[in-house]
């Protein structure tokens, strides 16, 4: 059995992996994991991720969770073009920088956004209050803007003139305020541009294929509430 | 200007630098930046890191932050023993998979038991609360549960059969809560084993000098020093803890 990689593209980070394997042409069997039918919470799925998460990765007898580990897991055995995530020590350090600080500044903010705009009141139908989703859209938006002003600067791409892991990454995870409808981009001529260049570095094809399903978030039906109980605490525990 | 390095070592991730610069024999200019004192909030310490945070690395004209980032660039520059990040692929893969883990898993649940038994109490002068410290410890079971129950059932590193940047980094953030009176360890017989190993392998008396500050009680006085400073930290702990 070949690479296997399981994915539910409603998550931000399988769709940074989703991409990137299928840019670098590298070859794997997709096992979706439908995250909002609680496929995560299955015996079947704790063999391959005890953790119960999205991305995971079998190769072999070999399994890997950890989004950033499975890309860095990808490059080094399908030796994809060094752009990616370059030998070059420092340029290479710039990337790990990106990839470290993300996780609890813009994956957090914009994970709460999507949840607390859309997720909670149309799938889980629990209201959030005005409060809550103001003080979520205000962090997202300071977040959005160190993005812009820490990271990418004035440079083509977050870590310098070419696209690497730390883009991929970054734009997946935009990507969800948008399904949600936050215009993350308005105002903010800066990172609109360096969208349309991640977004052509990509493949506009592949980009538009991987981001189908969080641009329809906002038409998800309401959980049945089987699911709703399973899945309400774990929802909870992931967004704080 | 040789390798420089802004620590403070009330910081566990800084920690965790600092015992692996010093474990390698990296040589380096220790930059002490004093967070209790808001020194990382100064004019000069913004120029190094923008983000305001520690730790971070001056390398000549090269600035970098992220403690993760930080120990894999030291890893390459200054060739470290292939066992901190091992070459061979999957290997490296369990390393990694555990740093990226540990951000949200062990710092953010650690840190947070850290501020509530030690921190708070410090700065607002009022004693800890013990509803909320018990709820904080819960929010680190899970991880605790998952190293002890699985990772460790199945070899004595974190990562691989030997010590690497996993062990170096949930070491110190394990220590940080232990260092102020909860013992992480106690309810978990392999963790604690791990620990003694870890210990070990890094040298005694470099993790005694790397956690003397946060092994030493806070002095009351300390917190009087700058009131307003004191208020605002207070604020933003308790919001952050809420």
């Amino acid at each position: 059995m070949g690479l296997e990689l399981y994915l539910d593209l409603l998550s931000q980070p399988c769709r940074a992996v989703y991409i990137f394997a299928k840019k670098n042409r590298i070859p794997f069997e997709l096992r979706p994991v439908d995250l909002l039918k609680g496929q995560h919470l299955s015996d079947a799925f704790a063999q391959v991720n005890p953790l119960k998460k999205v991305p995971a990765l079998k190769d072999g007898n070999f399994t890997l969770a950890e989004s950033v580990a499975i890309l860095l897991y990808l490059t080094r055995k399908y030796k994809v073009p060094d752009h990616w995530y370059p030998q070059d020590v420092q340029a290479c350090a710039l990337v790990d920088e990106y990839l470290a600080w993300q996780h609890t500044a813009l994956r957090r903010s914009c994970l709460r956004a999507l949840w607390h705009k859309v997720m909670f009141p149309i799938f889980l139908g629990e209201p959030v209050s005005p409060e809550m989703l103001a003080a979520t859209l205000a962090e997202l938006d300071v977040t959005v803007q160190l993005l812009e002003d820490r990271f990418l600067q004035n440079k083509a791409f977050l870590t310098g003139p070419h696209i690497s892991l730390a883009d991929l990454v970054a734009i997946t995870e935009l990507m969800h305020p948008v399904g949600a409808g936050c215009q993350v981009f308005e105002g903010r001529p800066r990172l609109a541009a360096w969208r349309q260049r991640v977004e052509a570095a990509v493949g506009e094809d592949l980009f538009r294929e991987a981001h189908e399903v969080i641009l329809k978030a906002k038409d998800s039906p309401p959980a049945d509430p089987t699911i709703k109980q399973k899945l309400m605490p774990l929802v909870l525990a992931m967004i704080q | 200007m040789p390798l420089e390095l802004f620590l403070d070592l009330y910081s566990p991730p800084c920690r965790a630098i600092y015992i692996f610069a010093r474990k390698n024999g990296i040589p380096f200019e220790l930059r002490p930046v004093d967070l209790g004192r808001g020194e990382h909030l100064k004019p000069e310490f913004l120029k190094v890191n923008p983000l305001r945070k520690l730790p971070a690395l001056k390398d000549g004209d090269f600035l970098l932050a992220e403690s993760v980032a930080i120990l894999l660039y030291l890893s390459h520059k200054y060739q470290a023993a292939t066992h901190w990040y091992p070459t061979e692929l999957q290997a490296r893969a369990r390393v990694d998979e555990y740093l990226a883990w540990q951000h949200t898993a062990v710092q953010l649940p650690a840190s947070n038991v850290y501020l509530c038994k030690s921190l708070l109490p410090h700065f607002s002068g009022q004693p800890v609360d013990p509803v909320q410290l018990d709820r904080l410890l819960g929010k680190l079971k899970p991880a605790l549960q998952h190293l002890d129950g699985e990772v460790l059932a199945a070899k004595p590193f974190l990562a691989t059969e030997q010590l690497s940047l996993a062990d170096l980094m949930a070491f110190t953030e394990l220590m940080q809560p232990t260092a102020v009176g909860c013992d992480i360890f106690q309810d978990w017989p392999r963790l604690a084993a791990w620990r003694a190993r870890v210990e070990a392998a890094l040298g005694p008396e470099l993790v005694q000098d790397a956690h003397r500050l946060v092994l030493q009680p806070r002095d009351p006085q300390d917190a009087q020093r700058d009131p307003k400073l004191a208020q605002e930290l207070v604020q933003r702990l308790l919001e952050r803890l809420s």
